[in-house]
């Protein structure tokens, strides 16, 4: 507890710098913008609708909607904090917004024309009547949207940007109960704290003395000031993604801080765990980005965001380089070799020793009832069965080319949240699940895994890539480049993490003491 | 003194005002009596160019109004309208120093105008000058209406139905004030109004409005006298059987 409460500050220092940086524009668009349609009612029904469809689009899908948009534009990094901010400024317009045009228009028209026939002019009527009346309407929508955006910045930690989501997803995906409770509860308290400062500078400018509008207004002052620049420093910085610092590519000076990255599965969180420890071990300093989704990953990747990470060759087969399945896995891995380099400055260091392929999974008593062992066995009984896959699988081109082999055709098929899925076919809520083969729960809830004689699924090869700056650092690839990981040992990892609640941390210490040591000679590498 | 020639205002297909002239000489009070509809508030918002005319002209001491600044010409005119409009998060001082800030007067002339004005409304600075509009009743607003529309000494003014929302004592008392302010300062005054009896016992000229058109320009002697129409003779008559009426009244109850 103590150890999440001191990883807790930078979060939270990155998390209200993101809902500050994206309420100050989404205020400085809407406000005058709200004032420019006032008079034109409509138009100002018009940018409000617009601004409501956007409020429509889930937030999770915003955030990982401008990613792509910003790595096509190239204007500013596709990558963490950008596409947050941008997201969340769009999710904040529509409260700010239309609070804006609501309060203008909602004048008593008795004080405007008063206003007019005294003689001001329309900036006049605009700053001493109607913006001095609509304020405390204007207030009430920036207050809303600072709680939603507060909640909404939790959804940052797939595009890479810190938050106190990280906790959350990865609480969540570790099964760290712990973990998630700090990241929601932070979170509501900040929400809460906002809106109450908030709430009370409102109360003072309603009550007519500015001079009483100034102590909320400090207090917000040095409080964001407390928690953005005071308690990061005084904190553990460990764990925490620092403001990206952009390094010109194709640098040639010895590189001494690496940004390391991982997805949301469990595997993921115990290799970075791996490679931090080896990295840190080797005197080089380390960031970590977790919880990203798999796309934005290799978008980071590719722009120099991220430095390091564990891919998996089908996936950048099939979704990169949208190639279809088939080939033998040693073509797969010196094509897509060639291809990262050529294409990205990426270099693999080759496979981790293990796969981590989708594979489809039964329960033992399944398997034994009706004599199940490969994928043609399956076909026979599949349209009595009921199949449940992750978020990704049935959208997959591993699905289609499975059906296409075996003739597979099952009587449902259901969506799942993947840490839901083993206890999902362990329960009997499904017969059949598309399964990760170095999963530790595949053991854990006496699942079989049905073999693939046509070679369907593309293999999964573990490698670790690194990314343009930290490509030819001969230090980085003698340090990462000796790690070997059999999959009877990632399988027991991740299922130390998952069955055992063990730590990411500890599961990574356990296969460290298991694969060899550094090569010393990576020593001499060092920059003098 | 303003002179409007042959002023027209269309909406639509119908007409606001229809080819009205009419003089208001200096120093004068006219009333404009009508029923709503009839284009009386279309007429006065016309001489400061809250409504601009489609035909015909308006001069405010011999100068074509369409010729000026809306805005400047604006801050020289007094207006004051039915429901006050005072401008809730402002102090009642702040409220009439409003037009002469406007026009950037030396500070100390408006805080001293400001006290003149409020002490010519009947609402002494020292207990007034610091409250909000919420805290006055309905008929200390308009006084400082009628106080934030004279701020900048204006030589003219407007009022568009400002007794109408008042109850008859608070009515009849500002009926005399402003009859007192109107002499007093030497305005030049035109009053909107639908009410029969506050025209006649106030102003000194008549001016009857009858669907945008002005049917009758005469004192209230004449106007009694000599109805010009069907529509006049009918107020009239009205306004004398409502006469009458109370004194009948009077006599039972003695």
């Amino acid at each position: 507890m103590t150890e999440l409460l001191r990883g807790l500050p930078p979060l939270l220092a990155s998390h209200l710098e993101l809902v500050l940086v994206a309420l100050a524009v989404a205020a400085a668009i809407s406000l005058p913008l709200a004032i420019a349609v006032t008079r034109r009612p409509r138009v100002a029904f018009a940018v409000v609708g617009v601004a409501g469809v956007i409020q429509t689009v889930p937030g999770l899908a915003l955030l990982a909607l401008m990613v792509p948009v910003l790595a096509k534009t190239g204007w500013l990094s596709p990558f963490g904090f950008p596409p947050a901010v941008i997201a969340l400024t769009l999710y904040a317009i529509l409260p700010i917004l239309r609070n804006a045009v609501t309060g203008l228009r909602g004048v008593d028209p008795a004080a405007l024309e008063a206003a007019r026939g005294m003689g001001m002019s329309p900036w006049q009527v605009m700053r001493l009547v109607q913006l001095p009346l609509a304020a405390p309407v204007i207030a009430a929508g920036i207050r809303t949207a600072t709680v939603w955006t507060v909640g909404a910045a939790t959804l940052a930690t797939p595009v890479g940007q810190a938050c106190l989501g990280n906790y959350i997803f990865t609480g969540l995906q570790i099964r760290n109960f712990e973990m998630l409770l700090v990241g929601v509860a932070a979170a509501a308290i900040l929400a809460m704290t906002l809106d109450a400062l908030l709430a009370a500078t409102e109360r003072a400018l309603a009550g007519r003395s500015r001079r009483r509008a100034l102590i909320p207004t400090a207090i917000f002052v040095v409080l964001v000031g407390f928690i953005i620049a005071v308690l990061p420093a005084l904190a553990d910085q460990r764990g925490a993604l620092g403001p990206s610092s952009a390094v010109a590519a194709g640098a040639r000076a010895p590189v001494t801080r690496v940004r390391i990255a991982g997805k949301t599965f469990t595997e993921q969180y115990i290799l970075i765990e791996v490679l931090r420890a080896r990295l840190e071990s080797a005197g080089i300093a380390v960031d970590v980005a977790q919880s990203l989704g798999s796309t934005v990953i290799f978008d980071a990747l590719v722009h120099g965001d991220v430095d390091a990470y564990v891919e998996y060759s089908g996936t950048l087969w099939s979704n990169a380089m949208k190639r279809a399945s088939g080939p033998p896995r040693w073509r797969v891995l010196a094509e897509l070799e060639g291809w990262l380099a050529q294409a990205h400055q990426i270099r693999s260091l080759g496979p981790l020793g293990f796969e981590n392929t989708y594979a489809l999974a039964v329960r033992r008593d399944t398997a034994e009832r009706h004599g199940l062992r490969t994928l043609v066995d399956l076909s026979r009984i599949a349209p009595q069965l009921s199949l449940g896959g992750d978020y990704e699988f049935f959208g997959r081109a591993e699905w289609t080319a499975v059906q296409r082999a075996y003739g597979l055709r099952f009587a449902h098929t259901t969506t799942f949240d993947p840490t839901l899925l083993y206890e999902a076919v362990a329960r009997g809520e499904v017969d059949a699940i598309s399964a990760f083969s170095s999963d530790g729960r595949i053991a854990a809830n006496q699942l079989v895994v049905l073999d693939d004689p046509s070679g369907a699924l593309p293999p999964y090869d573990a490698m670790i890539l690194l990314g343009p700056r930290v490509a030819a650092d001969p230090r980085v690839a003698c340090v990462l480049g000796g790690l070997r990981i059999p999959v009877e040992q990632m399988r027991e990892a991740n299922a130390m993490v998952d069955r055992d609640k063990a730590s990411p941390a500890a599961a990574a210490a356990w296969l460290l003491a298991r694969s060899g040591p550094i090569d010393e000679s990576c020593s001499r590498l060092a920059p003098q | 003194m303003i002179e409007l020639v042959d002023v027209s205002k269309r909406y639509g297909a119908g007409w606001a005002v229809r080819h009205v002239s009419l003089t208001v000489g200096r120093g004068e009070l006219v009333a404009v009596l009508g029923e709503s509809g009839s284009g009386k508030t279309t007429l006065v918002k016309m001489v400061n160019r809250l409504i601009d005319p489609d035909e015909g002209e308006i001069r405010i001491d011999g100068r074509d109004v369409r010729t000026q600044d809306a805005v400047a010409l604006r801050r020289t005119i007094g207006y004051v309208i039915q429901q006050v409009g005072l401008l809730p998060h402002l102090t009642v001082g702040d409220n009439v120093a409003m037009v002469p800030r406007l026009l950037q007067w030396p500070r100390d002339d408006t805080q001293r105008r400001v006290g003149e004005l409020l002490e010519l409304v009947g609402l002494p600075v020292s207990t007034y000058g610091d409250r909000y509009p919420d805290q006055l009743s309905g008929g200390q607003r308009q006084r400082v209406g009628v106080a934030r529309a004279l701020a900048a000494r204006p030589r003219l003014l407007l009022l568009d139905e400002p007794f109408g929302a008042l109850d008859p004592i608070t009515r009849v008392q500002l009926h005399g004030e402003l009859r007192r302010i109107h002499r007093e300062l030497a305005l030049t005054t035109v009053m909107v109004t639908h009410d029969m009896v506050e025209a006649l016992t106030l102003a000194d000229r008549i001016a009857v409005m009858f669907r945008g058109e002005l049917r009758q320009l005469a004192s209230p002697h004449e106007l009694m006298t000599a109805p010009a129409d069907e529509y006049v003779a009918k107020l009239v008559e009205m306004a004398r059987r409502q006469g009458e009426q109370l004194r009948d009244a009077a006599g039972a109850g003695s």
